[in-house]
């Protein structure tokens, strides 16, 4: 396992450092990311797997402090091994408060890394203020600021009425270190000094504070608040309590929402840029995620898919600098990971290299294509670029550390479809997996949600001035457009999808933008078989006439399935200009130069009644039974809770309550699920549910002539051959495609047929078509005898051809209980030598286990654990590359990379230098004790 | 009237061994030789020959040595008749059109007898109306258990053949843990139970699994570290041939081997399993093979085929039965004048009266009885 691509999943912690220009993302799992330069990333885990609820670098150090939600903080640092970089945990450290104080004491609710290294100040619950010796975490008793020690300083009738509360800012002076603004959550701010342990000014606000923020000269700072408002305040010698400059509720005069953080920068021209979270009015737009920048006259409120976790501000880091200059946003919503140019006019967004929004609509099919042809990357990339207009030219802000790793090898491209019908094109060749180019099938459908009713027409004058920013879109117009299955071939530029309503569409490249009909035709693929009632969904609706479609990938031939259920199958053979598909009741060979269906055949078996009730009428049942689960847990936990209702006291109830989770406990170990034990028939449903397609040029009749041919294996254990007949090219239109049934293999394990594949006579398997015309492969030996390789969930088979018996048989589930997944042929190279490589099977059980299987001898090579046997969905996603890699879904928003070859590795690998501090005022690394030493 | 016949069998040594058919009224003697009996298709056709009825489809029957009426449909069961029969091998024939199924099974002999009698006492036979279980053509093995000299007694180690669809093998199984004796004292360990018999399914009708049995092999493979869902998929991708081995739940109704007090049942397992039990493990191991083989092709020509094993095997052509056939009259010639073409077997025909039967076969269950 190598890398890990894709957007973190549920993250809930963001920090930067602006020294090292690096960003950190912790998550909800304990994983902490920490991400710099594109290819720049390293990746960290608590042993907890708790909450990150806060980072925080060191200032001017290649470290940083996270928060845990157990209230634990860990320390870590980047180190130099072998070359490299690394990122380790160094320490952890649990605050304890005095014996007998209650949990609230020591619950750290702030922390600020000093700016002279030495410290850590920890605010906490009791709005006590503890201060922690880096890098031992060692408390510093006598620096402790207590809560009391604050209010001796505060005016008697201010400090009557309630206690301080819990310290909900803490931040440094900008320029003197020795002065730290101390922010508590009933409103009270206080500046305290270091040196003399005194508050020096205090500041009495009146509403709930949220966050505060210096200005960069230190001559004001600004505090926002749980109503949504924002108050500026005076800080001057003479005056030690000041009265606020100016309060502002942007949103108002409604009741408006928390400013939960705020910044202010100065320019260079005098108008400062305000940025703040929240602050919405209320009633109406309450619910928006939404970050608003005021810089004079412009206003935005930037309106995110997701919640903002929290976002900081990329400016001018030089001390001796006089302006902030703000250069760009990076905003870390629940879903999604934003920056906004802050510089260019209309505030664009950044197309980030990295962190990529996977799921912006839930990926539902992933394909991948190794070593793209360098013409069809660039003709791809340029029509991506044409899609990217609107975003900023900026160069990515973050840029710390340098990328060492060498140079991808080959062009690779991952392609994810989408339950909104759209397929993204990733560049997959290294760590950062960037989207090159989206293409969308929707605009072949009338679907009920014009496309182009979308919400960021927004009026110029409306207010708040709302922009909708970010991809994130997981609600699917329409669930029938949802993207199945990919095939594209990377030597003609053909792209075929089929998707969720039965339709498979064949795509081409085109440079320029055209207005063109997209051929339709139909497959009835029941075509004999009567009295079946589809109870599914309906067919799409096309729309009629030209269609206007971008540059790019654009659609030429629409075949829909009849009766419309999920396209289960697709091969696409580019030579032949044949397209197959195959869904759980049959399958379809369509000739795309002449646009004409060529056969359709029936896989159904006629007591499969559940194949035509479609996919819908089951979701509902299992709803149906969830749901009744629920309801009959609340009714034993309810009829329990009134048994032990007269309990007295809470240690009681406590008591009664464990007991009763143990009772639950065992009732359900008394009730063990179960399993039936029955030998697959043909009456089983789904049988004819086609799982593999697969074109081949073989001998199928006889051993003298070889003809092309396509093959197909369904789940209750059958193969079937055809034979086709494809005109020469010449004649290509002319002549019409004929198919002929050559034979039909029933394997008497009936366990679905998941991999088809001819090898040719010196047991290589056979060629992708175009290949060999490319001179990207030998020709395939036509002369000695060609077997013939059944992959079925449960055993492998090797068979002769033309005439079909038994060679040779791998069984597995009999063996080892495990069942067949997916299945690639793979290439390994040895890493060694350039000249020597194997072709061999890499194969996924339903264990998450991945073995390597010889070809042809059906030995098994080699086997690792991949994914936990309980991610079904990461197993599912997981799609093998051609030399030995894979991807799979960890989360629904990130791809775990892994590699079987030593050959072929892709993963991180960078240094993060300690940059020259060019202050004066900030020593350089290693002298914290000097430099501590010389200030006091 | 037999024993000097089995005087005279004896004195030529163990070679050739007496039949005697009986179709409807008519008898037929020959003789076979006991170490090559051949095929039950050519002792059939022979059958049919000496009755002279080659086009009717008939059933075959034989007494074993307790006087049970039991078929001959296959060579197994052929092979088991002519290895126990004593000294005489007693065939009846019936057409298949009215045949009395229930005249087979047990203590038929007997049975028979009350037949003959149940003029004179109709109610005795009318207590039991008899079940039909099957066509005995049909008769397979479904369940056997298997190893029994090699496991220890705790276990059993069961086979269930499943053939077609006709019947489910009908059994569930869950996870749960047992008790082990280790180095560390008891523990408790995770196992598979069954969980749950299907009624009418396979496994309840053999009588050999049971609900709470534990299962610790599937086809010789241990299960213990496997998961629930694994064995459920090793037992499925088995279902053609599954050999499970058990710990009963209850060990009450283990064979305490080694032990001379069982009942009568024991003697004649004793008798009889030796010389039969290797040839059907031999036989049930080559189905086992060739079960799993029989992925089907359906050619262009549209007739499905079995698909054969890639290696070239000679198949041993099915041989017609030639029969010379000499009829005599009266008595048994202990040379043989006819000889078939392949199976090395001397027969010899005899016509009997139709009034000695009755006594023939008395004398016979006396001797049985003894």
């Amino acid at each position: 396992q190598t890398v890990e691509h894709g957007f973190p999943h549920q993250p809930s912690a963001l920090g930067y450092s602006p020294f090292l220009h690096l960003m950190a993302i912790g998550t909800r799992s304990g994983a902490i990311k920490l991400y710099g330069a594109p290819g720049v990333e390293f990746m960290g885990l608590h042993e907890e797997n708790n909450t990150v609820m806060q980072i925080h670098f060191i200032p001017d150090q290649c470290q940083l402090v996270t928060l845990v939600d157990d209230n634990s903080l860990h320390l870590w640092s980047l180190k130099h091994h072998s070359g490299a970089s690394e990122l380790q945990e160094e320490h952890r450290f649990t605050l304890k408060g005095p014996p007998g104080s209650p949990p609230s004491a020591t619950q750290i609710t702030a922390v600020l890394p000093h700016s002279l290294r030495e410290v850590l100040y920890l605010g906490t619950e009791s709005g006590n203020i503890f201060v922690l010796e880096l890098p031992s975490f060692r408390v510093l008793e006598d620096r402790t600021i207590t809560s009391e020690a604050v209010l001796q300083w505060i005016p008697e009738d201010y400090c009557n009425r309630r206690s301080c509360e819990l310290v909900e800012a803490l931040q440094e002076h900008p320029k003197n270190p020795e002065q730290i603004l101390i922010g508590y959550s009933r409103g009270l701010i206080v500046l305290w000094d270091r040196q003399n342990k005194k508050v020096t000014h205090h500041f009495l606000g009146s509403q709930q504070l949220e966050n505060l923020y210096w200005q960069r000269d230190g001559s004001q700072f600004i505090s926002c608040h749980y109503d949504g408002s924002y108050t500026q305040w005076p800080v001057s010698s003479d005056n030690r309590q000041s009265l606020p400059l100016e309060t502002l509720v942007p949103y108002g005069p409604f009741p408006c929402k928390a400013i939960s953080k705020i910044y202010w920068q100065t320019t260079r021209n005098g108008l400062p840029y305000i940025i703040f979270q929240g602050g919405m009015p209320r009633a109406s737009y309450g619910d928006r995620h939404s970050i608003s920048v005021i810089h004079g006259s412009q206003q935005t409120a930037f309106d995110f898919t997701s919640r903002v976790i929290d976002f900081f501000i990329i400016f001018s880091s030089e001390p001796t600098a006089e302006f902030d200059d703000p250069s760009a946003m990076v905003v870390l919503a629940e879903e999604e990971l934003i920056v906004i140019d802050l510089k260019s006019d209309g505030w664009p967004a950044v197309h980030p290299p990295y962190l990529a929004s996977l799921h912006c609509s839930a990926i539902t099919c992933s394909h991948h294509v190794s070593n793209i042809p360098l013409k069809l990357w660039e003709r791809i990339i340029s029509a991506g670029n044409k899609q990217n207009v609107h975003y900023s030219n900026m160069p990515w802000p973050i840029d710390g550390g340098t990328n060492i790793a060498p140079d991808p090898p080959q062009r690779d491209l991952l392609l994810t479809g989408h339950e909104d019908g759209t397929v993204r094109f990733w560049d997959a060749s290294g760590v950062c997996l960037h989207l090159l180019y989206k293409l969308s099938t929707v605009r072949v459908f009338l679907t009920d949600a014009d496309p182009n009713d979308n919400m960021n027409a927004t009026g110029e004058d409306e207010w708040p001035p709302l922009r909708k920013v970010g991809t994130f879109d997981p609600y699917s117009d329409d669930p029938r457009l949802g993207i199945q299955k990919i095939y594209l071939c990377k030597y003609s530029g053909y792209l075929a999808v089929a998707g969720t309503a039965g339709q498979v569409l064949v795509l081409e490249l085109n440079d320029e933008d055209a207005e063109h009909v997209v051929d339709h035709a139909e497959a009835d693929l029941l075509q004999d078989q009567e009295g079946y009632r589809w109870k599914g969904h309906e067919k799409l609706k096309t729309r009629d006439g030209p269609v206007q479609f971008e540059a790019g990938f654009q659609p030429f031939v629409l075949v829909q399935c009849q009766p419309p259920a999920v396209v289960t199958s697709l091969a696409l053979h580019s030579e032949w200009k044949l397209v197959a598909f195959g869904t759980s009741h049959g399958f379809g060979l369509f000739d795309y130069q002449q646009k004409q269906l060529v056969f359709v055949k029936c896989t159904l078996h006629p007591s499969d009644q559940l194949a035509l009730e479609g996919p819908l009428s089951r979701v509902k049942s299992l709803k149906k039974s969830l749901r009744q689960s629920f309801r009959r847990i609340r009714r034993s936990r309810v009829s329990s809770r009134k048994r032990r209702g007269r309990g007295g006291n809470t240690s009681e109830m406590h008591e009664a309550n464990a007991k009763f989770d143990q009772d639950m406990l065992q009732e359900m170990e008394l009730a063990p699920v179960q399993r039936k034990i029955e030998a697959r028939s043909a009456e089983d449903s789904f049988t004819g549910f086609v799982r593999t397609l697969y074109f081949a040029d073989t001998f199928l009749r006889d051993s003298s002539r070889h003809c092309p041919s396509l093959w197909a294996g369904t789940n209750g254990g059958t193969v079937y051959a055809f034979c086709l007949r494809v005109p020469p090219v010449e004649r290509r239109m002319d002549e019409p495609v004929r198919a002929e049934q050559a034979k039909e293999i029933q394997l008497m394990h009936r366990a679905p047929v998941v991999g088809i594949l001819v090898l040719d006579g010196h047991n290589i398997p056979l060629p992708e078509p175009l290949e060999v015309s490319h001179d990207l492969s030998k020709s395939p030996d036509m002369q000695g005898s060609h077997q013939l390789l059944v992959v079925s969930e449960e055993q492998f088979k090797v068979f002769t051809l033309p005439k079909v018996s038994s060679k040779l048989k791998l069984k597995l589930t009999a063996l080892e209980g495990c069942r067949v997944r997916k299945v690639m042929v793979a290439n390994f190279g040895s890493c060694k030598t350039d000249d020597y490589s194997e072709n061999d099977l890499a194969v996924l059980t339903n264990l998450g286990d991945i073995q390597i299987i010889s070809l042809p001898f059906l030995k098994l090579q080699i086997r690792y654990p991949c994914i936990r046997k309980e991610d079904v969905s990461g197993i599912a996603s997981c799609v093998f590359t051609k030399y030995g890699q894979g991807f799979y879904l960890i989360s629904p928003s990130e791809f775990e990379r892994f590699s079987l070859s030593t050959k072929w590795l892709v993963e991180p690998r960078c240094v993060v230098d300690v940059p020259e501090v060019s202050s004066n005022n900030h020593m350089r690394d290693m002298s914290v004790v000097d430099n501590a030493a010389r200030k006091s | 009237m037999n024993r000097p016949h089995r005087g005279a069998a004896g004195s030529r040594g163990l070679g050739t061994m007496e039949v005697k058919s009986k179709f409807g009224a008519e008898f037929r003697r020959f003789s076979l030789e006991r170490s090559k009996p051949g095929k039950f298709e050519e002792f059939y056709g022979l059958l049919q020959h000496v009755h002279k009825i080659p086009n009717v489809d008939v059933l075959v029957g034989y007494t074993d040595i307790h006087g049970d009426l039991l078929p001959i449909n296959n060579d197994d069961n052929y092979h088991k008749a002519v290895s126990t029969a004593n000294p005489l091998l007693r065939i009846f024939i019936q057409r298949k059109e009215d045949a009395d199924y229930s005249a087979f099974g047990t203590d038929t002999m007997t049975r028979k007898k009350n037949v003959l009698t149940n003029v004179l006492r109709p109610d005795n036979h009318k207590k039991k109306p008899h079940i039909v279980i099957s066509m005995p053509q049909d008769f397979r093995p479904v369940s056997s258990i298997i190893d029994v000299d090699i496991l220890p007694e705790t276990h059993r180690r069961v086979r269930l053949y499943k053939y077609g669809t006709d019947k489910p093998l009908g059994f569930y199984i869950r996870d749960g843990s047992s008790v082990r004796v280790t180095p560390h004292g008891l523990e408790k360990v995770p196992g598979i139970f069954i969980s749950r018999l299907v009624p009418g399914g396979l496994a309840q009708s053999t009588g050999l699994l049971a609900v709470n049995d534990e299962v610790l092999e599937v086809n010789g493979i241990e299960v213990s570290g496997k998961s629930l869902d694994q064995v459920t998929d090793m037992m499925i991708a088995n279902s053609r041939n599954l050999i499970i081995t058990v710990r009963p739940a209850n060990q009450r109704n283990n064979v305490v081997r080694n032990s001379r007090n069982s009942g009568s049942s024991g003697q004649s397992t004793e008798s009889s399993l030796p010389s039969s039990m290797p040839n059907i493990l031999a036989n049930f191991l080559q189905g086992e093979e060739e079960s799993d083989e029989e992925d089907i092709v359906i050619e262009d020509s549209g007739e499905p085929q079995q698909i054969p094993k890639a290696a070239p095997a000679s198949l041993e052509s099915l041989t017609q039965t030639d029969l010379l056939h000499e009829p005599t009259q009266n008595g048994f010639l202990p040379s043989s004048q006819v000889s078939l073409n392949h199976s090395a077997c001397s027969v010899c025909v005899e016509y009997e009266a139709q009034d000695s039967d009755p006594k023939s076969l008395e004398e016979d269950g006396t001797i049985i009885t003894l």
